[in-house]
């Protein structure tokens, strides 16, 4: 029986205590009509080894080709030391620090981590995490709503150039509560929000805007203007900003004349390895004003008994288990283990560490960009500075470019053309620093020759592969 | 002390980062960050000292007896979090095409068919990130479904008023008011008040079962059977599945919608707060509105199934997968228990829990549903004791800090007086519920003779009780460098 430590004698000598025959008699509330049989359809159970075997083949199945996409998830260096600490147990199996007294290591971690997040981000206060940057941006849009008392809007503006997953999420979680999402577009030539469009909706009612630093495109957006475009016209500045970007960009506190009111955004590049799109996490960061606002945990420090320093969950008033249908959210669960994993990536990384990851980024997509935009067709689709993301036009369909490139294990990035058809056959590329001059010479040499194979065979619809 | 107070300007962990800074020149100086961030300037090794010693200032399942009810802290297996941290499974990016995720899509679609299989259910969706994320899932499930019927009256959500707070707050994130059903004396739902507010404005009902009072609703085929006949659906909260696993199906039992918890019941790490995994299943006439992704079968292959394929769906709720990591464990765990461990999982759970409960109440303390067989887990109530001695469920759950036991989960559901809601799990073998028999009745013993030394713990740990009070109300949420 695995996991279940009963002997035998145990079982029977708990079933006297009880007094029940057998332990099917602990089961005599449950009406017999509504038993279930055996579960026919799960199969039987393995050992460590059997389902070991089994999971090696499943991970060796899927190849570990050479990765070019980014799209909301970055590759970076993980330090050894990350996930050997956060893996102990004392923190593996720990639950949400409900016990103060004993829950003192945890809780202090969240403190340094709230510490961390307000400093990178320069914002007053942080919650100790959200389930991811979407459902993040989900929450903060709640947030601005509830927060700005110059507006009974429920509308928000959100760019075009925002990941499209994450404006799906936004609108899957807001849409029943009224809340309308009017989509800014971009500028074809740079790729920035168009300030031109932007100006007809001055004047009108809205909640908040929100501002991506840097956008989906991997472009830089005019922050100080934007920002201080929504303060003008009564509405709330949203950020949504990559942390490791932040190492070398703007910071959202000190964007404009006022700063952001809020920030959020995917803290999977602090620590978190891609495995598939989670568990990453969602952080948030505001205006020392709007923290009753917030959702999610908070840590405070305070004084025990004795006048020594301690570490506890403070304003509970806005949670679930306390304010229920009143609560400013209904999250309860966090994604507290990749906060401890992110909290010593940080620390072990410092802001000079940080500053190093971006600018390597930089360095390495920049040249990505130029190795690349050599091939015949292939080019930057936009004029605007970018982070460690650019958007390429390619000289044939990206769908069957990238076909054809995970044919030879490249992973070339992301299809744009679903998403936004406006820009053509469009590819958005990635190269962290964690992609060596080697793996970029490695996607130029099949790139070339995919484009090669096209061209010789323009009438050809499917690739060879 | 913090780490950042062992900060020293210069130090580096240097082996962490790039040898240079690379050129960024390509970044115009008015995007460019003003002043490094003020982080902690510190050598690798004072971050592993630093952390581990913090993290031997925590209770865990790993360290200590954990019987925090409503939460499932059972073993977590090492082998879950080894297989599931296999390098393949760790770098693939979560837009790979599928020729390169078939291994962890067909891991994806097998979790879902088992979780169908163990509940009943006609269809689940993997992607919802929490618990509380499933709930709100199910019951945009539940407008979408009156919605789509033209049904746009129903603007009213009922919920037991013993019920998590997740499920009101999940109900009002979905647009829905929500009405409180009274628990009767014997812990059952008190179905003639259901029968009064039942009507053609009720969207649903949010149930747990066993319920939060740790019994099992006994009349819910009955209550199914109202809410249905009423044109409400039914919301399964999946909290204490662990109690049933096996047994007795939500799906069977006549509800619409759940939600599971992978992190309690399939025994996935709590990770101090999360992450967990909140996947959702239906009946047949929900499923066109499952979150997406999802993972079908397309002959041999896995293929991803997305907003382009399944146009009524609620939507997406994060931006990949959810929470794939926790996923994968929960789906190893399931494999290696298979069909015959996952109904030991509610045999030996409801033995233990009832075994503790008999022995608590042979030691002198008082059963909140005497009358009632537990499930995986039961509540005392201290209110006796809290009245005779003047020590109350916060003083005895103070005091089992001190003799290394967490605190099971204190005053809630909030309908008990000074409750304690004690859930044990499957994996505790007898000795220790023995040694914790022992230990509350050495507590009680303290609240008739040195009421004082319960009242003021715990004395053993790294801090006394906290000032909550100040905490909340002189706010200090960040350390500052010029403090």
């Amino acid at each position: 029986m695995p996991f279940i430590p009963h002997t035998e004698t145990d079982i029977q000598a708990m079933l006297a205590t009880i007094g029940a025959p057998d332990i099917e008699a602990l089961f005599d509330e449950i009406p017999p009509a509504l038993r279930c049989g055996e579960l026919e359809k799960i199969p039987q159970g393995m050992s460590e080894m059997e389902v070991g075997r089994l999971m090696n083949a499943r991970a060796r199945q899927d190849g570990q080709p050479l990765c070019f996409i980014g799209a909301g998830a970055y590759d970076h260096h993980i330090p050894a030391a990350v996930w050997q600490l956060a893996s102990r147990g004392e923190f593996y199996t720990a639950y949400t620090p409900y016990q103060a007294e004993a829950s003192q290591g945890t809780l202090q971690l969240l403190y340094e981590f709230q510490s961390m997040m307000t400093a990178l981000t320069v914002m007053d206060v942080s919650n100790t995490s959200l389930y991811d940057g979407a459902s993040a941006l989900a929450e903060a849009v709640l947030m601005a709503v509830r927060a700005n008392r110059k507006s009974k809007s429920k509308r928000i503006l959100i760019p075009r150039s925002l990941h499209p997953a994450y404006r799906r999420v936004v609108h899957s979680i807001v849409r029943n509560q009224g809340i309308e999402l009017v989509e800014l577009p971009f500028d074809m030539e740079s790729g920035q929000t168009d300030s031109l469009v932007l100006e007809q909706y001055a004047g009108e009612d809205f909640a908040a805007l929100v501002i991506p630093q840097c956008n989906f495109f991997g472009v830089l957006e005019s922050v100080d203007e934007l920002t201080d475009w929504a303060h003008a016209n009564r509405m709330l500045a949203i950020a949504v900003a990559n942390p490791v970007a932040l190492a070398v960009l703007q910071a959202p506190g000190e964007w404009g004349e006022q700063g952001a009111d809020i920030c959020c955004g995917e803290g999977q590049p602090l620590g978190a390895p891609l495995a598939s799109g989670g568990p990453y996490f969602g952080f948030l960061t505001c205006a020392q004003k709007l923290v009753r606002q917030m959702p999610g945990r908070i840590i405070g420090r305070t004084l025990d008994l004795d006048g020594k320093t301690g570490y506890t969950l403070t304003l509970q008033a806005r949670e679930q288990h306390i304010r229920r249908s009143k609560a400013t959210s209904n999250i309860c669960t966090n994604q507290g283990l990749m906060v401890t994993a992110a909290t010593i990536h940080m620390s072990l990384l410092g802001a000079e560490g940080l500053e190093r990851v971006a600018a390597a980024c930089h360095a390495n997509t920049s040249k990505l960009v130029k190795v690349l935009s050599a091939l015949p067709g292939v080019g930057p689709v936009f004029k605007g500075a970018v982070f460690h993301e650019r958007v390429l036009r390619l000289p044939l369909e990206t769908k069957d470019a990238l076909r054809s490139l995970a044919a030879h294990n490249v992973l070339g990035g992301f299809d744009l053309s679903a998403d936004y058809p406006e820009l053509g056959n469009a590819v958005l590329v990635c190269a962290t620093e964690m992609r060596s001059d080697e793996d970029i010479e490695q996607y130029r040499s099949k790139l070339e020759r995919v484009i090669n194979a096209r061209i010789q065979t323009p009438c050809k619809l499917k690739p060879d592969w | 002390m913090l780490i950042f107070e062992k900060s020293r300007t210069g130090r580096r962990a240097t082996a962490q980062a790039p040898l240079q800074l690379a050129d960024m020149e390509g970044i115009p100086a008015q995007f460019r960050r003003r002043q490094s961030a003020a982080m902690p300037e510190v050598s690798e090794m004072q971050v592993v000292r630093h952390y581990t010693q913090l993290s031997q200032k925590n209770f865990s399942i790993d360290t200590h007896f954990y019987p925090l009810g409503s939460c499932t802290m059972k073993y977590n297996p090492r082998a879950s979090n080894t297989l599931a941290s296999l390098p393949g499974f760790l770098a693939r990016h979560p837009l790979a095409p599928e020729t390169h995720s078939q291994g962890f899509m067909g891991c994806m679609y097998e979790l879902q068919e088992m979780l169908k299989a163990a509940t009943g259910m006609f269809a689940v969706s993997l992607s919802p990130a929490a618990g509380a994320q499933g709930e709100f899932a199910g019951v945009a499930m539940i407008r979408a479904y009156h919605d789509a019927r033209g049904d746009d009256v129903r603007n009213e959500i009922l919920a037991p008023d013993a019920a998590h707070g997740t499920n009101p707050a999940s109900a009002v994130m979905c647009g829905y008011k929500v009405r409180e059903i009274p628990t009767g004396a014997n812990g059952d739902i008190d179905v003639e008040a259901l029968k009064g507010v039942l009507g053609p404005q009720t969207a649903g009902i949010m149930l747990t079962n066993p319920s939060t009072v740790g019994v099992f609703e006994r009349r819910i085929k009955e209550i199914a059977g109202l809410v249905h006949e009423a044109g409400g659906l039914l919301y399964y909260d999946g909290a204490n599945l662990n109690a049933i696993l096996g047994k007795v199906r939500p799906g069977d039992m006549g509800f619409d919608v759940i939600h599971m918890n992978l992190h309690k019941t399939f025994s996935t790490p709590h990770g101090g707060g999360g992450p967990g995994a909140g996947p959702v299943g239906v009946s047949e006439r929900l499923e066109p509105y499952l979150p997406v992704p999802m993972v079908a079968q397309d002959g041999e292959d896995y293929v991803w199934l997305t907003e382009d394929n399944r146009s009524e769906s609620i939507g997406r709720l994060s931006a990949f997968a959810g929470n794939a990591g926790v996923l994968l464990r929960a789906y190893i765990y399931a494999r290696m228990l298979g069909r015959d461990g996952m109904h030991r999982v509610a045999e030996f759970s409801t033995l233990n829990a009832n075994y503790l409960l008999k022995r608590l109440t042979d030691a002198g303390f008082d059963a909140a549903y005497p009358e009632r067989r537990a499930s995986h887990e039961f509540i005392l109530t201290l209110k006796r004791q809290a009245r005779e001695l003047g020590v109350n469920t916060m003083d005895f759950a103070k005091r089992l800090l001190d003799f290394g036991v967490h605190a099971p989960t204190t005053y809630f559901p909030l309908l008990v007086p000074e409750c304690l809601l004690i859930e044990p799990t499957e994996t505790e073998a007898q000795d220790e519920l023995d040694r914790f028999v022992d230990i509350m009745t050495t507590i009680l013993q303290e609240a008739q003779n040195d009421p004082e030394k319960v009242k003021s713990a715990p004395h053993g740990l790294p801090v006394r009780r906290l000032d909550d009070v100040r905490a909340a109300r002189d706010l200090d949420l960040a350390w500052k460098k010029d403090r």
